[in-house]
């Protein structure tokens, strides 16, 4: 008993040390039984809309386009006020169930990531003609006339793809690449051959071919030839252990710039990279001098895929009532995709090599200059 | 032996003495494991009830946990232990609620249609996850533990699928050779398994997995091939299966469930009958208990081996088919997600019996499609109900760990102090 009481007493005395520690809001009437909404960042005077997105099987903390494209979602949700739902994916088969029940939320704006969710949105989009869709990383088709047929590209009213021409941002880094490799010798490598990666690896190898015309040098690709559209891929987006070991091949091999096409698998390219001491990353769809900082002494320029500006730019566009099935296709001259600055590294780049990077670049925004890859869109 | 079945002679026929010709692997090892299998197998249906009920309390837990306004009560707590409790009451009970919404009856839809929806889901999902569980069932008796549905789903799927977009046949045909495409395509599979356990005696868990990973790959490798993609796209997707080669839609257009859940049911009543009525089962079983005994017999147990790992790869190719010419009407690199890993729980779940496998698919079935229901409308993440399906794993695995959270007796115990403590229970 004497037992009880001593620990009764005891707990009291916690319980009023710790009532001290937090203060409980004094106003009630803000704070209502709403956790039965959906993570919504809805803020005062919000405008009535609703913009929804589904990723696909990566789910939204891949640190690559999902991600990205939640990031410019969420952005969307705190600056216009809109009201927004994320659900992720972890396969193929989750695809139509969310958009289904997306849909029952009352979403005015459903955009699914990645290519794999072609079929599903545009269903979705023919079946619900007053909900407006977008579609990251490809156009919406139909099957050919018989199975021997191409897909038919289709324009739907609801629907909008958001397309990036990334291989003319790929191509002025390899240019950049060429020119500041002193063994000449580059690399890249893809996570798994799809086209959403391997125009990255077109770009970037048509770069350094162009470095080569231009100087008269033989700077080689090592890890992907773009007329056989063979390379080495790692078969994964998720084991950096992989990309170490892909890299470390590479770096035995003599190269010393090294862009690694694999969402999260491309840090892992990025240790081996440090660990060799004198080789450089070029990072993909974001600044890596400012997502991996760690790595920030080695990230010679970044290809910039902004995913996220597109989707926020959608959301705005769509939440004013001005939604255009017009394809959204991110190119140098919009800044849809961009090649990050230098950096640290800015005194190795020839200063010749950025000059004519740069001549480069309005040669393609003027369309004097076109870099091409079949996985365009 | 005849037809119906006298009792399994289990534990009455001591081992053979000559155990020169017996595989390498049937040592004491595996035949631990297969008592615990068979203490999973022959735990009661209070224990299972009770396993899905502690993982739905412990589940209930973490949705509090991971909610953002119980977070922000928790700060205040010992000010306002009120907020706290509401906040985290809130957010366990609208989770349940949107779950049993999404896997089972919707009040709050428009349509009677779409009220109903939620429940054709169930029975959609579950389709793939009972064909499989049924095949894992059939090796769990006969004393395999065959980890390899995945890798049988993802063969059945290639199949089917592979017949499915290449040719062109009439409706009832091109379906029937897809399906049975499928069932050898898995069956095929899970048979390099049990030719390699037959013969060498290598252990089927091991090769089992490894066959998982070389069909994973295999797949992925199959997509990037001209054969297998869309023309003029180098996507990794199959072109769509045409209507002739599709399951047909069970309700019409508004809702997903197609003939492969009658599939489903047929091959349930199928194992049903092969498990408990025929001869081959009886053998199956006998293997199962005890393969020394069952080889004094007469049993020729590595025959036995061989036929319960292709007719349960065919299940889970049948599985398969229900996704690629079913459900997704496309093949991609995840047709399979991860059901032939679910299907383990599923059929341990069902105590690898048929009805049992049935309704553990369609719970399994009702917890991912209220699961995407739970996530879309309360933002409570997609993992906690993967979480749910593990905890109910865990619990079933631990028959003694249920039996001590909720005090019940362990089955077949010996009570020596019946008087005492029967009279203690009615006192207390």
């Amino acid at each position: 008993m004497n037992k009880i009481i001593r620990v009764a007493a005891l707990s009291g005395a916690v319980a009023l040390a710790l009532a001290a520690c937090g203060s409980a809001p004094e106003d009630e009437a803000t704070t209502p039984s709403s956790s039965a909404e959906p993570s919504t960042s809805a803020s005062a005077g919000a405008v009535d809309y609703k913009a929804c997105m589904v990723s696909d099987s990566g789910g939204f903390e891949d640190k690559s386009f999902n991600q990205s494209g939640a990031e410019g979602l969420d952005r969307a949700g705190s600056e216009l006020g809109v009201t927004v739902n994320k659900v992720e994916s972890t396969a193929a088969t989750d695809f139509t169930p969310n958009i289904e029940q997306l849909l029952a939320d009352k979403c005015n704006l459903i955009i699914g990531v990645g290519f794999l969710l072609e079929d599903p949105i545009q269903a979705a989009a023919v079946a619900n003609p007053d909900v407006d869709f977008g579609l990251v990383d490809s156009s919406f088709s139909d099957p050919g006339a018989t199975k021997n047929d191409p897909p038919v590209p289709v324009t739907l009213e609801n629907g909008k793809p958001l397309l990036f021409n990334t291989q003319e941002a790929a191509f002025l880094a390899g240019y950049v690449a060429a020119g500041t490799s002193a063994t000449g010798t580059v690399a890249t490598f893809g996570g798994i051959q799809i086209p959403s990666v391997s125009i990255f690896m077109d770009g970037f190898a048509d770069g350094v071919a162009q470095y080569n015309k231009d100087f008269s040098k033989t700077v080689k690709v090592l890890g992907w030839n773009k007329d056989q559209q063979k390379g080495s891929f790692t078969g994964d987006f998720e084991d950096q252990s992989k990309g170490q070991n892909i890299a470390k091949g590479f770096i035995d091999q003599g190269a010393d710039v090294i862009m690694p096409v694999a969402g999260p698998v491309g840090l892992g390219a990025a240790a081996a990279a440090k660990d060799a001491g004198d080789v450089m990353i070029v990072g993909v769809d974001a600044d890596w001098y400012n997502t991996a900082p760690d790595y920030k002494s080695i990230v010679l320029t970044s290809v910039i895929k902004e995913i996220g500006q597109s989707v926020f730019d959608t959301v705005d566009q769509a939440s004013k009532g001005s939604f255009s099935s017009e394809p959204y296709v991110g190119t140098l001259e919009n800044k849809g995709i961009d090649i990050a600055p230098f950096h640290d590294l800015d005194s190795k780049v020839p200063a010749e090599v950025k000059t004519k990077v740069e001549e480069l670049k309005q040669q393609i925004i003027s369309g004097e200059l076109k870099v091409e890859s079949p996985s365009q869109n | 032996m005849s037809p119906t079945t006298p009792p399994l002679p289990d534990a009455a026929v001591p081992p053979p003495a000559d155990t020169g010709t017996a595989p390498l692997a049937t040592g004491p090892d595996e035949n631990r494991g297969q008592g615990i299998l068979r203490e999973i197998m022959s735990s009661s249906w209070v224990v299972t009830t009770l396993a899905i009920v502690l993982a739905l309390v412990i589940s209930g837990v973490l949705i509090a946990a991971a909610d953002q306004e119980v977070q922000d009560a928790a700060v205040y707590f010992f000010a306002r232990p009120a907020d706290f409790f509401s906040a985290a009451w809130d957010a366990v009970s609208s989770a349940y609620v949107a779950l049993f919404q999404g896997a089972v009856f919707d009040p709050t839809a428009a349509t009677f249609a779409k009220a109903i929806k939620p429940l054709t889901e169930t029975l959609t999902v579950s389709t793939p996850l009972i064909l499989a569980g049924l095949g894992l069932g059939i090796g769990f008796r006969a004393g395999l533990f065959n980890i390899g549905a995945q890798g049988q789903i993802i063969l059945g799927a290639v199949f089917a699928g592979y017949i499915g977009f290449t040719f062109d046949l009439p409706f009832p045909l091109h379906l029937l050779l897809a399906v049975i495409g499928a069932a050898i395509g898995g069956g095929m599979w899970a048979g390099i398994a049990g030719v390699l356990k037959a013969r060498t005696g290598a252990h089927e868990v091991i090769v089992t997995i490894m066959l998982n990973s070389i069909a994973v790959y295999l797949i992925a490798y199959l997509l990037t091939t001209t054969p297998f993609q869309n023309p003029g796209s180098s996507n990794p997707i199959s072109p769509p299966i045409p209507e002739s080669a599709q399951y047909p839609l069970l309700l019409g257009d508004q809702f997903r469930l197609h003939a492969g859940f009658i599939v489903a049911i047929l091959a349930a009543v199928f194992v049903w009958w092969l498990m408990g009525r025929s001869t081959i089962g009886f053998k199956w079983r006998a293997v199962g208990s005890n393969p020394h005994a069952a080889r004094t017999a007469g049993i020729s147990v590595n025959s036995a081996y061989i036929w319960v790992m292709v007719t349960a790869g065919a299940l889970a190719g049948l599985a398969g088919s229900a996704q690629v010419l079913g459900t997704d009407k496309v093949l991609t690199a995840d047709v399979a997600a991860s059901f032939g890993f679910d299907a383990i729980t599923v059929a341990l779940l069902g105590r690898s019996k048929p009805l049992g496998t049935f309704m553990a698919g369609i719970l399994f079935g009702a917890l991912r499609a209220g699961g995407f229901a739970m996530q879309a409308r309360t933002g409570t993440p997609i993992d906690i109900v993967l979480v749910v399906q593990s905890l109910v794993v865990l619990f079933i695995a631990a028959p003694p760990l249920v039996r001590a959270v909720f005090r019940l007796p362990a089955p077949g115990a010996r009570r020596p102090r019946t008087p005492r403590s029967s009279t203690k229970e009615v006192a207390a």
